[in-house]
């Protein structure tokens, strides 16, 4: 009886390990995805010109600022660097400011299409922009908002908007409606009670979903490449110049790029997992 | 001064009518309370007085005024919600002086008022903290602290006490019933549960199905319910109902035993009578006992008569075996009869 006992758990236990080595190793595999790359961005980008071209390479860094230097001494790289930031910061503020009403509307109102509305809002990013491009440039090149910050901010924000109406979704419905409507006896008005009680609350989590509308126009590369000439933004700067350009300057490119985007998802990384309901952690 | 009437107040969500036209006056300074079942409506009406709901028809008058079309804010009301609603990004201090802020008093003032309510309510020490740091006796403090230092002419409340422990339910009953009184507010407070009912109200409102079937004193409610229904809601173990046939000369016949009842152009209604308004003795109703329940002070007897369910508090000398037959004799003065089609009393109220 025991021994049976015995053999069945050791069989269990022979099972379960397979499994858990092959857990293990698609995790590492998966990290080993994203982060190698990075890794030897950053290396290179921080190594001379020599050590880049150099055979076997080095894996750890000559901590060299030449190519980063010399990248941003580079003709027009601060300008696009000025513009993705411009760009990328009216995104935000539109994406926001459209998509925080829509939120705290699909929260805390019940209307006719409401789980239509929040389809057709996700079914937006199905719609590929490739397909868009010749039409929008068109249009843009018609109304005078090709190649501005503005009319590429617009652009971007139909991107960005999606996912900033279903963060703030989420924010709202984890404010309980009770607090608004304590808010309401206790003399306050329906705004009033949503700057005093609602917005401190949410205020970290909007600021996140801020954050991710500007990375999601900071890494957009199509439309800015389409859309601006003149007023490229870095990633359409990028494009266009990398290719010509010496093995060390498009590493120093990348990083500068690549870091600030990551930078930002790391800190923000909570509020994109309460997007799809998941618990804060 | 502040009378609460309510003239003629139903609401209907889409199909399902949730209160029917409801009349209600409540006098100053009277404790009433909303007793029902849940998805009586008793929320839902209590919700339409504080303005966070709109009727579909009928009107509210607070103080002499007409509210109904007013928002929350402007109807001299203060709440204190099922679930506290405390602001958690704010301290204890700064919850309770929410409302007076908004009335931008002086500083001064709210200092005073904070922490004669915060004294009031014990929890003068708790001041400085969170809501996160608080028990839920101690939020339930603070969302009373936060309503009464408005100092309002009414204050509503919504199951203030259904969130917590039965000890400290009982211990924050007592503590409401005085603070209240000394407030001298008119207060409607909701709840399901008629102990609470019955030990805070001036008068009961009794809910059933979006309607108010008997709004009384609440030994009047106990006594003489103006329904089957309230009978049977309220009193644990609830009133006994048992089918009276009727004999001559305006007596009525129930389980073989005639009673002297009502007039009533009906040839069967029903009798009721409380489970601790029956002694044994040899003229009573037969009874056949199914479960015996000593509980100390007395005994429940669970029996049957005539094979319609019949309980009997009784005194606990009396020995009592499952199977036996007792018979049981109702206090004549406390028997009450319904009408079987309209469940209405049948006993003129006195």
């Amino acid at each position: 009886m025991t021994t049976a006992t015995a053999t069945a758990a050791a069989t269990a236990a022979d099972i379960r390990r397979p499994a858990r080595l092959l857990f293990a190793a698609t995790i590492v595999l998966l990290c080993a995805w994203v982060l190698a790359p990075i890794y030897l961005l950053t290396v290179n980008a921080l190594s001379s010109p020599d050590q880049v071209n150099a055979f076997p390479k080095s894996f750890v860094p000559g901590f060299e600022m030449g190519s980063i230097t010399f990248f941003l001494q580079f003709g027009g790289v601060l300008r696009a660097l000025f513009n993705s930031i411009l760009v990328a910061g009216i995104t935000m503020v539109l994406a926001i400011g459209l998509g925080a009403p829509a939120g705290y509307a699909l929260s805390r109102f019940e209307f006719r299409g409401k789980g239509t509305f929040r389809i057709m809002v996700l079914m937006t990013r199905a719609f590929p922009l490739p397909l868009l491009a010749l039409p929008l440039a068109v249009m843009f090149i018609r109304t005078g908002l090709d190649d501005t910050a503005i009319g590429l901010a617009i652009v971007h924000t139909t991107l960005a908007l999606p996912f900033a109406v279903l963060i703030t979704f989420s924010l709202f419905s984890g404010i309980p409606v009770e607090l608004e409507e304590a808010a309401w006896t206790l003399g306050c008005t329906r705004l009033q009670a949503f700057y005093k009680v609602v917005l401190p609350l949410v205020l970290p989590g909007i600021a996140a979903s801020a954050v991710f509308a500007f990375v999601i126009s900071w890494n957009e590369v199509f439309a800015a490449a389409v859309l601006t000439i003149e007023n490229r933004t870095l990633t359409a700067f990028l494009l266009q110049n990398l290719d010509v350009s010496p093995l060390h300057l498009k590493f120093a490119g990348g990083a500068v790029l690549v870091v600030p985007a990551l930078i930002f998802i790391f800190a923000v990384r909570k509020y994109l997992f309460a997007m799809w309901g998941i618990a804060n952690r | 001064m502040a009378e609460i009437s309510i003239r003629n107040v139903a609401k209907r969500f889409g199909d399902f009518t949730a209160l029917h036209s409801i009349d209600l006056t409540v006098e100053d300074q009277e404790f009433m309370v909303l007793l029902g079942a849940s998805g009586c409506g008793k929320t839902t009406l209590l919700r339409i007085i504080a303005g966070l709901e709109t009727p579909s028809q009928g009107e509210v008058w607070i103080g002499g005024r007409r509210v109904d079309h007013l928002p929350p804010r402007q109807r001299g009301i203060a709440m204190v919600f099922q679930n506290y609603a405390i602001f958690p990004h704010l301290t204890v201090f700064e919850n309770i002086a929410f409302g007076l802020r908004m009335q931008k008093l002086p500083q001064a003032e709210i200092d005073r008022r904070v922490t004669r309510t915060a004294e009031l309510m014990h929890i003068g020490q708790l001041l400085k903290r969170y809501s996160g740091q608080l028990s839920g006796g101690q939020r339930q403090r603070v969302a009373v602290a936060r309503a009464l230092a408005m100092e309002p002419d009414v204050i509503l409340m919504d199951e203030p006490l259904s969130n917590l422990d039965a000890l400290l339910r009982l211990e924050m009953r007592a503590e409401l019933k005085g603070v209240l009184a000394e407030s001298k507010t008119t207060t409607i407070y909701v709840t399901h549960d008629q102990v609470e009912a019955m030990s805070l109200a001036d008068r009961i409102a009794v809910m059933n199905q979006g309607r108010i079937v008997q709004a009384a004193e609440p030994i009047e409610v106990y006594r003489n319910p103006a329904a089957r229904f309230v009978g049977s809601f309220i009193g644990n173990p609830p009133m006994n109902f048992l089918p009276a046939r009727k004999a001559d000369n305006g007596s009525w016949q129930v389980a073989g035993v005639r009673f002297d009842g009502p007039q009533a152009e009906r040839e069967e209604i029903a009798f009721a009578i409380r489970p601790e308004d029956l002694h044994p003795a040899e003229d009573g109703l037969p009874a056949k006992v199914r479960v015996v329940e000593p509980l100390g002070p007395h005994v429940l007897a669970t029996c049957e008569v005539e094979g319609h369910l019949f309980r009997a508090v009784l005194d606990s000398d009396i020995r009592l075996r499952r199977g036996d037959t007792v018979k049981l004799a109702p206090m004549p003065q406390r028997i009450r009869w319904f009408d079987p089609e309209s469940e209405e009393s049948l006993q003129p109220h006195r």
